[in-house]
């Protein structure tokens, strides 16, 4: 590797080339030349060790969970179950009751809406989100608010791309009945300050929903600390599969809390008069949930503690900071989003020139990044942009994948002038 | 890097860089709006339409080299054709930018397009297609007078 005046050194005990040798889909080339992948926010690369699990799971211990008696169903069900204490672990739940798993973050935000929500929300109750939202913790407070007659209000963010606390406070009124909002901007990059949002919200007895789908990747999340009622957050980010998600909810607003989706599972006697409901958190898992993905989350979640937030969090700051100055200094390019607390995005824009050509002529490059407006319209609506190129990093991102997107922005710049 | 060439050829650099009949058209008959849900990317187009013949048209909006530089060329291409004949060469350029990169072109539609064949290229860039269409379907809703705003997806 080549030496970069890198703002600060990662720690020698993170060794970033053998991090890559974990991950196969880092070794091709695409269009003839090595794969940078920055793309982070949309999904991360999976390690070995979770496409292992997943093909374990199929090739030996395929069978449904909870039900029945032979070997392989007992296999299953204790792999899934041990899973869900790896979720518990990793987010430092109470209890393994809090763990719900779900198909993604979308999935554990519309969960709370449909059963708390139609449970708990009142015509002129109020439900509080930020500007920084992306779709999936807008729409389902949208629909939500449709259904119930609550209104939806929205505290607004500066020009950097931070809550404006000041609004904020204001607007946290006793009709607020539920605070939504994001632990970190997927199109900003901003890392909200939650136990702070949370402690506020507390104090005029309002329930509050952190989506944690960027920040469960980059940083140790401890729901005891920060005491929120729900966190959800999704697998595909934190190098598990796709199709699996977590719901942690407080135990007792669980217990409280009516049904989501009705079925097998989720029940403990059926009658056709009436049904009684499992315990937590199978009251909220009708059906066959998805096992093999549930367990290969556990995989990863495993894989990433063995590194360890400490030293991924300070990889990802240094590389970041390097970004960051090295984007900085090309001719034209501006970042969106430039809050102080933020985390592995780096959002911008090169004078006129469209992001969706940026991401074409960077990708001949083998640079994969994202534009568009990164599902979260209403942001690119604040800052009068029709979309943004985006970056964004995981624990095996480089300096030298820096170094690789700005050559290829010198391309987009020799070509679109 | 020719497959990059292909896409952004100087004839469409040229129509981004100088977009034709760009801007309002005040004496327009009809009008449809396009929008294009992957990108973010909205145009207007506006018909000045007499005796069933385009005799002016104009678009506005945002968005990316290829679709500007689509509906620039388009706009050149259809001012001065019938309703029926702009039609036409809808199916044509649709035809084109939809044929699979490793099946022919379909010579009839390819001779039709003419000049508009400097767009052929986006067949390379599966994910680019819808925006040298968006316009061509923005012109197509114009003309039937289409309510909704004409979309790609």
């Amino acid at each position: 590797m080549r030496i970069h005046p890198a703002p600060a050194a990662p720690p020698a005990i993170f060794d970033v080339a053998a991090i890559r040798a974990l991950f196969p889909a880092l070794q091709q080339q695409v269009h003839g030349k090595p794969l940078v992948y920055l793309d982070n926010a949309a999904t991360t690369q999976k390690p070995q060790a979770v496409i292992d699990a997943l093909v374990s799971y199929y090739a030996h211990d395929n069978a449904n969970v909870h039900r029945g008696v032979h070997a392989l169903s007992e296999r299953a069900t204790a792999a899934f179950e041990s899973a869900r204490k790896t979720v518990q672990r990793f987010v430092n739940a109470r209890s393994d009751r809090e763990i719900v798993f779900t198909r993604n973050a979308t999935e554990s935000i519309n969960l709370v809406a449909r059963a708390w929500g139609d449970w708990q929300l009142n015509a002129g109750d109020e439900v509080l989100i930020t500007a920084m939202e992306h779709h999936s913790n807008i729409v389902p407070w949208q629909m939500a608010c449709a259904r119930t007659g609550a209104i939806l209000r929205v505290a607004p963010i500066d020009d950097y791309g931070d809550v404006v606390m000041d609004e904020f406070a204001r607007m946290l009124t006793p009709k607020t009945r539920m605070l939504a909002v994001t632990h970190m901007s997927n199109a900003l990059g901003t890392i909200n300050p939650v136990g702070d949002m949370v402690k506020m919200a507390r104090s005029v007895g309002a329930t509050v929903l952190i989506d944690g789908s960027q920040a469960a990747y980059h940083q140790a999340v401890d729901v005891q600390a920060l005491d929120p009622d729900f966190y959800v957050f999704t697998g595909h980010k934190v190098y598990g599969p796709t199709g699996i998600g977590v719901l942690y909810g407080r135990e007792s607003v669980l217990q409280a809390m009516p049904p989501f989706l009705g079925g097998g599972d989720m029940i403990s006697s059926v009658t056709f008069e009436k049904s009684e409901w499992n315990e937590l958190p199978y009251k909220f898992e009708a059906g066959t949930p998805n096992i093999a993905d549930a367990i290969a989350l556990g995989a990863a979640l495993d894989f990433v503690q063995s590194i360890g937030f400490d030293a991924i969090g300070a990889h990802e700051s240094a590389v970041l900071a390097y970004a960051t100055a090295q984007l900085s200094a090309v001719p034209g390019l501006k970042i969106i989003g430039t809050a102080k607390h933020k985390a592995s995005v780096v959002s911008f824009v090169i004078d006129d020139i469209h992001p969706h050509d940026i991401g074409t002529i960077v990708d001949r490059e083998g640079v994969a990044i994202r534009t568009g407006h990164h599902c979260a319209q209403p942001v690119m609506d604040r800052y009068g942009i029709p979309a943004t190129a985006r970056a964004s990093l995981a624990m095996y991102n480089t300096t030298d994948d820096v170094d690789a997107l700005v050559g290829a922005l010198a391309r987009v710049r020799q070509l679109l002038g | 890097m020719q497959d990059l060439n292909d896409l952004y050829q100087e004839v469409i650099l040229d129509h981004n860089r100088r977009p034709r009949n760009f801007g309002p058209l005040p004496d327009a008959t009809q009008s449809a709006k396009g929008h294009n849900p992957l990108c973010g990317d909205r145009l207007t187009l506006s018909l000045k339409v007499e005796a069933d013949r385009i005799t002016g048209i104009s678009f506005e909006g945002s968005g990316c080299a290829i679709s500007k530089s689509s509906a620039s060329l388009m706009t050149d291409a259809v001012k001065g054709m019938t309703l029926d004949e702009a039609i036409t060469l809808f199916d044509r350029f649709h035809l084109m930018v939809t044929t699979p990169i490793d099946e022919p072109i379909d010579k009839d539609a390819e001779a039709a397009v003419g000049k508009l064949a400097v767009l052929a290229g986006v067949r390379e860039f599966p994910a680019r297609v819808k925006c040298a269409s968006l316009p061509w379907h923005t012109l197509k809703a114009a003309i039937t007078n289409a309510p909704e705003p004409a979309k790609t997806e």
